[in-house]
Parts: structure tokens; C-alpha cells; sequence
């Protein structure tokens, strides 16, 4: 078995990577010669930015039409919606290091992975609106964004995604690209039999996938202790003899630090690795959610722990230009005020659409 | 099981040759061609690479084109199924085998929520140009979970082809269609008339089979046989039960047309009405359960055409809806047969002239 710098049992990675995280950001474990380390870290800031300010104007606009009374099916974005505020570092700490012919699956929770990896701002916020200038001309909706240009997709079905990644990692090597898959999801997909199929196959052929578990400690209303046998899911690679790394606190350098190593290693032949990344999810599992099954001192806490505003502060504290970091949020604001103009004045499909795309 | 062997139509040219194939070796030699033709073809499944196949459809297959393209699976349907999915949308074309039907229950969200919605969830953008094989059908007595068809419970669902041949002629070439087709296809074969040598198998379903590649379209029906006082609409072993029906109902001065619907989705529905507006009378055939099937779903298209003036009452005849039973006794006694058939053509026949 393979097994990382970081790994060993899992008690004692942890410790290892707390201690890593103490000292400056340069020891954070991040690989020597790493590509641009600073420029990756201004994109990775600017991004999650990006994913919250357009997040942040969905979750406004979701409530026109819903009040006084609450009907999902009105207003400009009917439907469930699911909004990733607090978990963007997993999905900017994973996609720096990827490029477009890298095949990324994500889940019913997919807008700071989408963005990540690539898609289109416009495009996407054109299709959460249902529109014919949507990534699929309105009929995929929130859930089922797909961009073939970056080969990203994702799903409503809790891991559903999971073995689509092994199957485009396995086509990678049998097409003799060095092009890597990744398969985000939340920790509660662990718990799916295909889950458990996938990392068999995955180890078994040597795929060069990694596996993501973005754990923000919920399944809706279930927390993992009442779910889950295991404390970490990280220690659910060794069953498949594959590496498993823990990363704590919802770090966007430890996960940059974390994934390119696996990706690194899946590039090189070195197959499949499981990354488990503490995360918090500071919405509710939909908006509407009230959150109560969450006790109140966990709720208060999220304010604390937006890594948006650690991440800020972090890089102002190392030296970075705050006129720039202003000028990258106000670019991002606009561009997702963009996006949701363009979307709101696109116009509809036709309804012939739905019955273009059945069969091809 | 059938006393009387039924003629089915060939590519011209191949009756001279007296190539006369199973449909297990119609499939193989389909996958042989295809996999040499094509690189991005791949094969993976249970017991698939190493024996062949249980089903021997993909004989030979390891040692012609190497592991990397042929290769055996875990026992893990959700994952190797769903993988295709991925395979299929980074430019492979992966031919998969789920070994019976009856297995879909751990697998059925990577066929009908992933592997069907892809092109539609995409807009069109993403592709899944796979085929899933499968085993149908019972008669052996292998009981209640290794014998069903399930035919309507994959019709259903939108978004992918599901196909059975009757022959081996059309086998190969609706396989080599499957294969070179954008979407995912359901492929089943039907173990009454698949020819593995451990099973029995109906003989009118080993025909002459064309050399070389060849393809048969995938969604449409064939007409087995012509005739213009009865319309019989069956599918894999139940065309064969229509055709020798037909050749007694011949001898009576009945003349019936046999209809091999070949896809069940989609459904080949002016096939069925232009045969049904021409004869006036249906019987429709399947060896699936009865409630919400193939066998309804013919006759409530051929009823709602405004072409088809019905002479008679159309009659279908299904299985039963009980799970198959162990006992051959109880399972012989009702799946659909020759005499079946030819009774319920009788009836129709006798409603309409009066009698």
C-alpha cells in the first residue's frame, strides 16, 4: 500500500498536519516547485469569491414570488436550491491544479465546483434560471450543471458521480492521456454502496481519480455521529489500499497542498486517492432550510469560520495587497451581477427542446 | 419446445453461404469485428475477459485485443455500469454486460438516472454512446430471480434504446448498430434462443448470418412473416411462438403477419398500426409480466390510430402477474407458446367471422 508523507493512522496525521498548519504558510506541505504558489492562491481567493457573490445573489433572488407564503415551485428560481456558501475551499483547493480535459463530477451542491473547474458564470446563471442560453438550454436546472468544454458535471443523486469519475479516469489511461478525474461529494455518499464499488474498482485498476468528501458534518438533518460508523472517513481508503489524507478546518492551502500531491500522483500512474476535507456549510441544506436540527452554538459559530474572510485575512497578514484583494472582490461582484442580468433577460426554451435531446 | 421452425428473412446473399450462427456467436463475432474496426470500443463486465463470457458472447475477445480493452469486473454493477457512463463521455464506447436482467435492482440508478439523462441533462452536449447487454428470460427453471424480462420496466424510461433480436442475422448487425450509436442501448438477448450449450435453444433462431459487418437498424420492427387476416406482434422467443401459429393458422386459410418488434424503445408504433389498419385484428405477444407491458402498450397504440378499424377484440397474452416459479410444472404452465398463440388467433379469428 501507498501511503503519503501525510498518512500513517489517521490520529497521528491529523496532529501532523495541525502542527504543519502552525507554522508559516510556506511549511503548510505545500509540493517544492509547486506552479505559481501565490498566483494559485489569488486565484483561489478570487474564485471563492466568485462562487459566494453569485451565491449570494441566487439565494436573494430564490425568495421573489415565495413570500408571503413559501412555494418552491414560484418565483424567477423554482425548485431546490442548494448553496454551497463555506465549502468553497474544497472545491478551489482542488481545481487549481486541474485543467480543462480533467473530468470533474460534483454533486446536488455544485455552483463553487462548477466555477472552479471552469464552466461559464453566464451561462450556468442563465441555466439555474431555467433559460435557453443555459449550459442546457433549461433542462438540466441547478443540480444537473454540465459543461463538456471543461468536462465538468454533476448530479442530484447522492453519489452518482462517483463512478463516472473512475470510468473517465480508466478511459485516460487506456487512451494514454496523463488527464486525472475527480469526484467531489459529501461525506453523507460514503455511506452509498457505490461509494464502496467505486474505490475497489478505482484501487483494483489503478485509476488516477481522487475521491473528495467535502464532510460539512450534515446529511440534511442527520449529523455524521448518527450515520456513520467511522469518526473520519479517511480511514476507509486503507480498506482499498489506496492513500487517504484528513484535512482539517476547511483550509484552502491545506487542501491545495493535499490535492496536488494526488493529483501529481495519479498523473505519474500512481492511481487513486481519498481526500477527506473538513468543511462547514454555513447554509442550510436548501434554502428555506431553518436549520434547527443544528444546535444553536454550532449555528452562531459559522460567522467565526467563514473561510472567505480567514483566507482575507491570512493573506493580508502575509504581506498581500488589500487594494488588489478589494479589486478582485469587486470584480467578482460585478461579474455575478452580470450573470444574473444576462439571465434574467434570456429568454425561455422553446418547448420543443425537451424533445431534441432524448436521443441523439 | 417448438415443433415447427420458422423461416426469418436474411441478408441477401447469405443463405448461399449456409452460415448458419446462435445468436451467442452472432454477438461475438459483432464484438470481434467491431473492437478490430475500432479502437475506442471496450469490453468490461463479470467473468467477461478470462472464460468468455457465461453467455459466450465475448469469446476470444481477451486474447485478440488485449487486457487493457477486455476486462473482467468485481462484482460491483453500480460501479462498472456507472463507469461506462464516464468511459462513454471521455470518447470510448464501452460494451457492458449486467449478466441477467433480474440484476438491475442493484444497479438501476446508473442506468436510468446517469446513463439515460446524460444527453438530456447536457442539452446535448455530452454523449453516452454505450451498450448494456443483457440476459432475458426464464423456462429452464431458474426461479424467480434469474428468469423475468423486465422489458417495460426498462421501455419505460426515456432517454436510452432497449432492443432484442430474434435471430442471430439481426443480432450481429443490431449489435454493431448498438455499438456505433450515440446512445446507450439496452441490448437483450433472450435465453430461449440465445444458443449457450448449456441451455436449450429454439432452432428457428440460428439462421444463416452474413460474413464481415453489416448493420440492422434499431428502431424498427421487421415483419417476420406477411399476411393480412391477423396481426401477431411479438418480440425474441415470442416471434418464433407467432410464426409457428401462423403456419398452422395457414393451413386453416387464415393468413396471419407476424410483426418482430426488435426495439422496445422507442417503439416502432406505425410498424404495428400500418399492419393492424391493413389486417383488422391484433394479437399481441410477450413474455413479460401482463399489467403496464409491451403486449399493452401494442394494442393501445394500434386502437388509438384512427387508420385501424378492429375487426374483432384485439387479445394479448403476457405472463401472469406472479414472480416465475421454481417448479417447471408451474413456470411451463404459463409462459406464452406456440399453442398459446395459435388458440388466441383461433378466437379472434372466430369473433370476427361470427362464430
Amino acid at each position: 500500500m501507498r501511503r503519503l508523507a501525510l498518512t500513517g493512522s489517521w490520529p497521528n496525521m491529523l496532529s501532523e498536519i495541525r502542527n504543519k498548519r502552525r507554522g508559516s504558510v510556506a511549511t503548510h506541505g505545500i509540493r517544492a516547485g509547486a506552479k505559481n504558489l501565490q498566483t494559485d492562491r489569488l486565484w483561489m481567493f478570487e474564485t471563492m469569491l466568485r462562487s459566494r457573490e453569485l451565491e449570494n445573489r441566487i439565494k436573494t433572488i430564490y425568495f421573489e414570488g415565495k413570500t408571503p407564503v413559501f412555494n418552491m415551485a414560484k418565483g424567477p428560481i423554482p425548485g431546490e436550491m442548494h448553496l454551497s456558501g463555506g465549502q468553497e475551499p474544497c472545491a478551489v483547493g482542488v481545481c487549481a491544479h486541474l485543467r480543462p480535459s480533467d473530468f470533474v463530477t460534483s454533486t446536488h451542491r455544485p455552483h463553487h465546483v462548477a466555477l472552479a473547474k471552469g464552466v461559464d458564470m453566464q451561462a450556468m446563471t442563465a441555466e439555474i434560471f431555467g433559460k435557453a442560453t443555459g449550459l442546457s438550454n433549461g433542462l438540466g436546472g441547478h443540480m444537473h450543471l454540465f459543461d463538456a468544454a471543461v468536462n465538468f458535471s454533476c448530479s442530484g443523486i447522492v453519489g452518482e458521480g462517483i463512478a463516472p469519475a473512475v470510468g473517465a479516469a480508466i478511459a485516460a489511461q487506456i487512451q494514454g492521456r496523463d488527464d486525472v478525474a475527480v469526484t467531489f461529494m459529501g461525506e453523507g455518499a460514503t455511506n452509498q454502496g457505490v461509494f464502496h464499488e467505486s474505490l475497489n474498482l478505482a484501487a483494483l485498476w489503478k485509476a488516477p481519480v481522487l475521491f473528495v468528501i467535502e464532510d460539512n458534518a450534515y446529511g440534511i438533518s442527520v449529523a455524521k455521529a448518527e450515520s456513520t460508523a467511522v469518526a473520519s472517513n479517511v480511514v476507509r481508503a486503507a480498506a482499498y489500499a489506496m492513500p487517504g489524507v484528513f484535512v482539517p478546518d476547511n483550509d484552502p492551502d491545506l487542501i491545495y497542498a493535499a490535492a496536488g500531491e494526488a493529483v501529481a500522483r495519479a498523473r505519474a500512474g500512481g492511481g487513486p486517492t481519498l481526500i477527506e476535507i473538513e468543511t462547514h456549510r454555513l447554509e442550510g441544506h436548501f434554502v428555506g432550510d431553518t436549520v434547527e436540527y443544528r444546535p444553536l452554538v454550532e449555528r452562531e459559530r459559522m460567522k467565526d469560520i467563514d473561510p472567505i474572510m480567514l483566507f482575507r485575512e491570512r493573506l493580508l497578514k502575509e504581506g498581500a495587497d488589500a487594494a488588489e484583494l478589494d479589486r478582485l472582490a469587486t470584480a467578482a461582484a460585478a461579474e455575478a451581477d452580470a450573470a444574473v442580468a444576462f439571465a434574467r433577460e434570456s429568454k425561455f426554451p422553446d418547448l420543443k427542446e425537451m424533445y431534441t435531446h432524448v436521443f441523439g | 419446445m417448438s415443433s415447427v421452425e420458422s423461416s426469418v428473412e436474411v441478408p441477401a446473399g447469405a443463405a448461399e453461404r449456409k452460415r448458419r450462427l446462435t445468436i451467442s456467436r452472432a454477438l461475438n463475432e459483432a464484438l470481434h469485428l467491431e473492437m478490430a474496426a475500432d479502437p475506442s470500443v471496450v469490453v468490461l463486465g463479470e467473468d467477461l475477459a478470462k472464460i468468455g463470457g457465461v453467455w459466450g458472447t465475448t469469446q476470444g475477445l481477451l486474447a485478440a485485443f488485449g487486457g487493457k480493452r477486455v476486462r473482467d469486473t468485481p462484482i460491483s454493477e453500480a460501479a462498472f455500469i456507472g463507469a461506462a457512463v464516464g468511459m462513454a463521455a471521455m470518447g470510448l464506447r464501452p460494451v457492458v454486460e449486467l449478466m441477467f436482467v433480474d440484476f438491475f435492482g442493484v444497479c438501476m440508478n446508473s442506468i436510468y438516472n446517469l446513463a439515460a439523462k446524460q444527453r438530456f441533462f447536457s442539452g446535448g452536449q455530452v454523449k453516452c454512446p454505450m451498450v448494456l447487454m443483457m440476459s432475458v428470460g426464464g423456462g429452464y427453471s431458474d426461479a424467480g430471480q434469474h428468469s423475468q424480462c423486465l422489458y417495460a420496466t426498462f421501455g419505460h424510461l426515456p432517454g436510452m434504446r432497449v432492443v432484442m433480436p430474434s435471430n442471430a442475422s439481426d443480432a450481429k448487425g443490431m449489435l454493431i448498430s448498438a455499438i456505433r450509436d450515440d446512445n446507450p442501448t439496452i441490448f437483450m438477448f433472450h435465453k430461449a434462443i440465445h444458443g449457450v450449450g448449456w441451455l436449450g435453444t429454439l432452432p428457428a433462431s440460428i439462421v444463416n448470418v452474413a460474413e464481415g459487418s453489416y448493420t440492422v437498424p434499431l428502431d424498427k420492427a421487421s415483419i417476420a412473416r406477411e399476411g393480412t387476416d391477423l396481426t401477431i406482434v411479438g418480440l425474441g422467443v415470442t416471434v418464433h411462438h407467432a410464426v409457428a401459429a401462423a403456419t398452422v393458422l395457414q393451413k386453416e386459410g387464415v393468413s396471419a403477419e407476424v410483426i418482430d418488434l426488435r426495439s422496445i424503445a422507442p417503439l416502432d408504433r406505425e410498424t404495428v398500426c400500418r399492419s393492424v389498419a391493413k389486417t383488422g385484428r391484433l394479437l399481441a405477444v410477450d413474455d413479460d409480466y401482463l399489467s403496464y407491458g409491451v403486449s399493452g402498450e401494442v394494442i393501445a397504440t394500434a386502437v388509438t390510430d384512427p387508420r385501424v378499424k378492429l375487426k374483432a377484440t384485439p387479445v394479448r397474452i403476457s405472463y401472469p402477474d406472479v414472480p416465475v416459479p421454481f417448479s417447471s410444472v408451474l413456470e411451463q404452465a404459463i409462459l406464452p407458446n406456440n399453442e398459446k398463440v395459435l388458440a388466441a388467433a383461433r378466437k379472434i379469428i372466430a369473433e370476427s367471422s361470427g362464430g
